[in-house]
């Protein structure tokens, strides 16, 4: 007689890599340290924006980097010229950082007391969505170069981030790029994503998106200190 | 190809569930993945295959349970399935669509000796 069963499971596949984002989120939290995952396709402009964003921020807050690639370093070593401190995950045959890279990782960086931590994602608009890393939010980044339908060829990864930075803006002109179109198509996909518009090279838009941050800081201090009561 | 490393964990369940449920073979596992999810069910059989091999689910049959995607939409005020993330409400065209269902991607069961 066969003794075969059917056996209740009922559990998610990602449930292991969601308990360690929210060990990474206690952490965070307990650090008073606010995570951003910066996603895009590769060549959107992340580590340009990041490397700005950096040496703009740096007088203010505590910030440390954790740079996802395929391969190389040279994403860490940009950001290290800036003095800002940057652990390299090189993930080899993955296409995504996952919650326990990003928790060693964030273990060798030095301690960021009430900083800011920036994510920069492997550069795939796919995979990424699907891991929660322990960030208060994604931001996706999308360049002027790229077609303005990107949103609705990769609508997971725009319902999954809370705002969305347009760079490459500068060069607006020349491709006759629609801004409109893609907002409409970004909030297609997600009504409530916040968009602003930069240019890495330039530094147009980037006093807003400090302003941006600050306030996403504040709000998380603030939470902080109503949940301490 | 994050299929791969999605199979990676559900190999990662079954072998769990084996040591607490003691069985010693698994004949099929059972998903349940939403349409809205971050999975495409040709790509998840291909890599379950490759996964599989040499552990406790080696050869066992992979089902998938496709569950619908549902939206409630504000300006309706109800709620409507919808197939994909940026399609338009079915009852009035309009995109103020919050995702409400079809984003889970489960093992519900597994059919074991």
């Amino acid at each position: 007689m066969s003794s075969e069963r059917i056996i209740q499971v009922e559990r998610d596949i990602l449930g292991k890599n969601d308990r360690l984002a929210a060990d990474n989120r206690a952490r965070f939290q307990a650090d008073e340290v606010l995570a951003f995952n910066l996603v895009s396709s590769p060549g959107a402009g992340k580590t340009s924006l990041l490397v700005r964003a950096v040496s703009g921020l740096k007088d203010s807050f505590p910030i440390g980097v954790i740079e996802g690639d395929q391969q190389t370093s040279n994403d860490a070593e940009r950001i290290r010229a800036t003095g800002v401190a940057a652990i390299q995950v090189n993930t080899g045959k993955g296409c995504h950082l996952d919650a326990a890279m990003v928790g060693q990782a964030y273990d060798r960086l030095p301690w960021l007391n009430g900083g800011l931590l920036f994510i920069e994602n492997v550069g795939n608009l796919v995979c990424p969505a699907a891991f929660d890393l322990g960030e208060a939010c994604k931001i996706v980044v999308f360049s002027t170069t790229e077609g303005e339908d990107k949103p609705l060829k990769y609508p997971d990864m725009f319902a999954a981030s809370s705002l969305m930075l347009i760079n490459k803006i500068d060069l607006a002109p020349v491709l006759d790029f629609d801004l409109a179109r893609t907002v409409e198509y970004a909030r297609r996909v997600n009504p409530g994503i916040e968009v602003m518009t930069v240019s890495a090279r330039t530094g147009e838009g980037f006093p807003a998106l400090y302003a941006w941050i600050r306030r996403r800081w504040a709000k998380a201090k603030q939470a902080e200190m109503a949940a301490q009561g | 190809m994050h299929e791969m490393a999605l199979c990676e964990g559900i190999i990662g369940i079954v072998e769990e569930e084996a040591r607490k449920r003691s069985f010693a073979k698994v004949n099929v596992v059972c998903l349940e993945i939403g349409a809205l999810s971050h999975v495409a069910p040709e790509a998840m059989k291909f890599c379950f295959e490759a996964v599989a091999a040499r552990t406790i689910a080696q050869g066992a049959r992979l089902e998938i349970i496709a569950t619908p995607g549902t939206a409630w939409c504000m300006a309706c005020s109800k709620s409507v399935e919808i197939k994909q993330r940026y399609e338009p409400c079915p009852s009035c065209g309009g995109y103020q669509l919050q995702v409400t269902g079809g984003e889970e991607m489960r093992v519900r069961e597994l059919e074991v000796d």
